[in-house]
């Protein structure tokens, strides 16, 4: 089966669309590079190359973890599936 | 894959190795360019770096100027060397910088000469110098001889998938060789400074890059009016879904594979703890930032790049990768080393690993790189300060 998102540590709440893009409702599979496993999701929203999906739903001021670290705070809570962007995530340096 | 333990190269005469055999017209100031690019205009096989300092400078701003003049001309990929100023001390104050290489270096000032006669004399003299480099053979160098620097730009979320740890698995490969290898980027480590600080080599390595990112972080937030939204992450590294500097700096970060940094050097610092990593602390802008690598001695630079950064260096061959397909396939021109094959699983991160060594080592033996055959020759002078 074909990768459609890569994540790149169990830990992480986002994953890496890794196909030209993905379309609402769509089955993805996920593959998570630490630990060679994989998972599956439907996707919320159209979401491009290298932009992130939200693997469980977030509230505001959660953490998003990639790479297994702290990459920035929620501001607008995100479902499980959806677009994770500067819309909904600021960073919290700075 | 076994890796060669040679390269062709050109020895030069303090022991080091070039991967090129440039000579160049080093103009000392903004106002001398004219005459420096008359000189390379004149003389076939010779090329001129224009920039745009050098004037009125003073304190550690002039000392950087100095030590980025200084290092350009003493890189091994240069064979020799026209230094042409305004003013004599200053033009021989490069010119005997330089001279401790061995390398053959003469310096002209312009005032009471004038540009045409500046011209004239300095063009003979690099005639003479392009003619007696031309004979240079390229001769069998171990591979410790390659001074490799790195770089990431225009990066999205594939450098960091990708192509970035694919620079990271060729670091791990060759450091036990004894190459010498350089990081820099200071400001696009923010987020991940914690976790960079512990892979110093010693306590003394990480508390040294701990200061230098807190010193460049109060800066930032002294000079930043409101954030630095619109240039970090960039507009750029946005359409290619980067969110937040923090993402963007552990991106970054593996560059470095599991290589541990023996030392921070300042901008333009020349490495002296011999082979190994070091961090150097520079600008994340892509010209400034190799700018700085190529003055203090790398021979050879390895540029991952997610929506296509197209940077060359006059002097020191910049090598790109991609993992990103849409850049391979709209921008290939400006792509060297294509793994996008990894976000295919295509291809793991060893095979990627090699697939970099194999391009790296071709082009350390003379290959030309796509910025070098697209003529991508930017040189850019890192300024601390305002000029007195």
């Amino acid at each position: 089966m074909s990768t459609d998102i890569i994540i790149h540590d169990k830990k992480d709440n986002v994953g890496v669309v890794v196909i030209e893009k993905i379309t609402p409702k769509q089955d993805c599979n996920c593959w998570i590079m630490e630990n060679d496993s994989s998972v599956n999701i439907q996707s919320a929203d159209e979401i491009p190359l290298g932009h992130k999906i939200a693997m469980i739903d977030l509230n505001e001021g959660d953490t998003i973890l990639k790479y297994g670290h702290d990459i920035g705070k929620v501001v607008k809570a995100i479902k499980k599936g959806q677009h994770v962007h500067v819309h909904n995530v600021k960073t919290k340096k700075w | 894959m076994e890796i060669p333990k040679s390269f062709l190269g050109y020895k030069r005469e303090n022991g080091r190795a070039g991967t090129r055999n440039h000579v160049i017209i080093l103009p000392v100031d903004d106002i001398s360019n004219a005459c420096a690019e008359a000189v390379a205009n004149n003389i076939k096989g010779t090329i001129a770096l224009p920039h745009s300092y050098g004037r009125l400078q003073f304190g550690a701003d002039l000392e950087l100027h100095f030590r980025t003049m200084i290092g350009t001309g003493s890189n091994p990929n240069v064979a020799a060397v026209i230094v042409i100023g305004i003013e004599p001390k200053w033009t021989k104050r490069i010119v005997d910088g330089i001279a401790k290489t061995g390398k053959p270096v003469e310096g002209f000032h312009i005032e009471r000469t004038g540009d045409i006669g500046t011209v004239m004399k300095a063009s003979k003299k690099a005639q003479e110098f392009v003619m007696w480099a031309s004979e240079i053979q390229r001769e069998e160098c171990p591979i410790s001889d390659l001074w490799i620097s790195v770089k990431c730009g225009e990066s999205d979320t594939t450098s960091g998938l990708a192509s970035n740890p694919t620079v990271g698995n060729l670091m791990d490969k060759l450091e036990p060789l004894g190459v010498h290898l350089c990081f820099g980027e200071t400001s696009e480590l923010t987020g991940a400074e914690k976790v960079c600080a512990t892979r110093g080599a010693t306590k003394e390595a990480s508390d040294k890059f701990m200061k230098t990112w807190s010193a460049y972080n109060d800066f930032i937030l002294k000079e930043a009016t409101d954030d630095l939204s619109e240039s970090q992450p960039t507009a750029g590294n946005i359409a290619g879904g980067l969110t937040t500097i923090e993402e963007k700096a552990f991106g970054n970060f593996q560059k470095i594979g599991n290589c541990k940094f023996v030392d921070v050097l300042e901008p333009a610092e020349e490495p002296k703890k011999g082979k190994g990593l070091y961090f150097m602390d520079t600008s994340s802008a892509a010209a400034e930032c190799v700018t700085l690598q190529a003055a203090a001695g790398f021979n050879i630079h390895l540029f991952p790049t997610g929506q296509g950064n197209i940077v060359g260096n006059p002097i020191e061959p910049v090598i790109k990768l991609t993992a990103n397909p849409l850049t391979v396939k709209s921008m290939g021109e400006h792509i060297d080393c294509d793994v996008s094959k990894i976000l295919s699983r295509e291809m793991n991160l060893s095979e990627a690993g090699d697939e970099l060594i194999k391009t790296t080592l071709k082009v350390a033996n003379g290959r030309l790189t796509c910025a070098e055959a697209l003529g991508h020759r930017e040189f850019v002078m890192t300024k601390l300060y305002r000029s007195a």
